[in-house]
């Protein structure tokens, strides 16, 4: 995947974003403060406006751009999490014009940590990391066994799904729903779900990458 | 000399606990307050953070962030790492905010090195503002 490859997963997640903004609202209403569907559909609209007009050498600064596009733009919990999460991708990328399988899921992991030093969350706590820890290790797998960027991002994002739904019934032991207790089980955790769209629209980027590898 | 950030997701919170906190140690110790998103809401915000943060390491040695729940951790937190250097200057005090600032100023102010500053803080919640024989 190259610069332009990055780019036009952001740009699908944007697309997501959009299409999805009353389904996230929703999800967060019932164990949130309603906001996570238009804090994301706005920031991730910011992002691709800066970075439709920049050319970039390699994947990091692209990477960073969105990191601080991010910061600066989604409100909440999610504008620190995110952003830290491409903030640690982008340093992983610093000077590549090109990623594989394996430097995705080196990237993708330098995230994941970021993510989980910010929140200090773990699985099974109703968040992100239920949604991207599995697509973490489903990407470790794919690269065991030889597979390209494409195949091993399809498995992440079914990886993800499965993670995503997994938080249905949990109790929320992070953020805002945890001061719900019980009440916040029954309900698909939002940044789960954001989560799992992330990984969609880097599967969708992909598509048809990596036969040539 | 060690200075304090204060993080909170109101605006008017952040600037009057800040003032509470100057007053107390007689304005000796460089104090921040930011707070609200950048809308002007309620809710934080990590470039006012970096902001604050970038002007405090230029003014004193180490800086000690109190903020005050929630994402104001995790937009603190996430200021370090937009950080280009000077991340290991800074620590986090787990303490009840207003307390806890006023403690810490204080402790800044006899030019305690940072780890006393942050137990300070942290000591803040032991308070007895009632006295013994509450209430």
């Amino acid at each position: 995947m190259d610069v332009q490859g990055f780019r036009k997963a952001i740009l699908h997640m944007a697309e997501t974003l959009q299409a999805q903004k009353e389904y996230l609202t929703e999800l967060d209403s019932s164990i949130g403060d309603a906001d996570h569907g238009i804090n994301m559909e706005r920031g991730f609209s910011k992002v691709v406006a800066k970075i439709s007009e920049t050319e970039y050498g390699d994947l990091g600064t692209l990477a960073k751009d969105v990191a601080m596009g991010l910061i600066q733009s989604v409100g909440g919990a999610s504008g620190p999490l995110y952003g830290t999460l491409f903030m640690r991708i982008s340093a992983k990328l610093q000077g590549k014009s090109e990623m594989d399988l394996a430097l995705f899921s080196e990237a993708f992991d330098a995230g994941l940590q970021g993510l989980r030093d910010l929140g200090k969350a773990e699985v099974g706590e109703k968040t992100m990391v239920d949604t991207l820890t599995p697509a973490a290790q489903a990407l470790h797998e794919a690269l065991t066994e030889g597979e390209n960027l494409s195949q091993g991002l399809e498995e992440a994002a079914e990886a993800a799904r499965k993670g995503m739904e997994g938080t249905i019934p949990l109790v929320a032991k992070k953020g805002r729903a945890s001061y719900l207790g019980e009440r916040s089980a029954g309900h698909q955790d939002p940044g789960a779900t954001s989560s799992y769209f992330l990984l969609q629209a880097f599967r969708e980027a992909a598509k048809g990458h990596g036969e040539k590898e | 000399m060690i200075g304090l950030l204060v993080v909170s997701h109101s605006r008017d919170a952040a600037k009057g606990i800040t003032e509470i906190a100057s007053q107390m140690c007689g304005g000796k110790v460089p104090l921040r307050g930011v707070g609200g998103s950048d809308d002007g809401g309620l809710g934080t915000s990590v470039p006012h953070i970096l902001e604050a943060l970038k002007e405090l390491l230029e003014e004193v040695k180490e800086v000690l962030i109190l903020p005050d729940l929630g994402s104001a951790v995790l937009s603190a937190r996430a200021a370090l790492e937009f950080l280009e250097d000077g991340a290991d200057r800074i620590t986090f005090a787990d303490a009840p905010i207003l307390e806890g600032a006023m403690m810490a100023a204080v402790e800044a102010s006899i030019g305690s090195p940072l780890s006393r500053v942050r137990q300070a803080a942290e000591e803040a919640h032991l308070l007895k503002k009632l006295g013994e024989e509450a209430p």
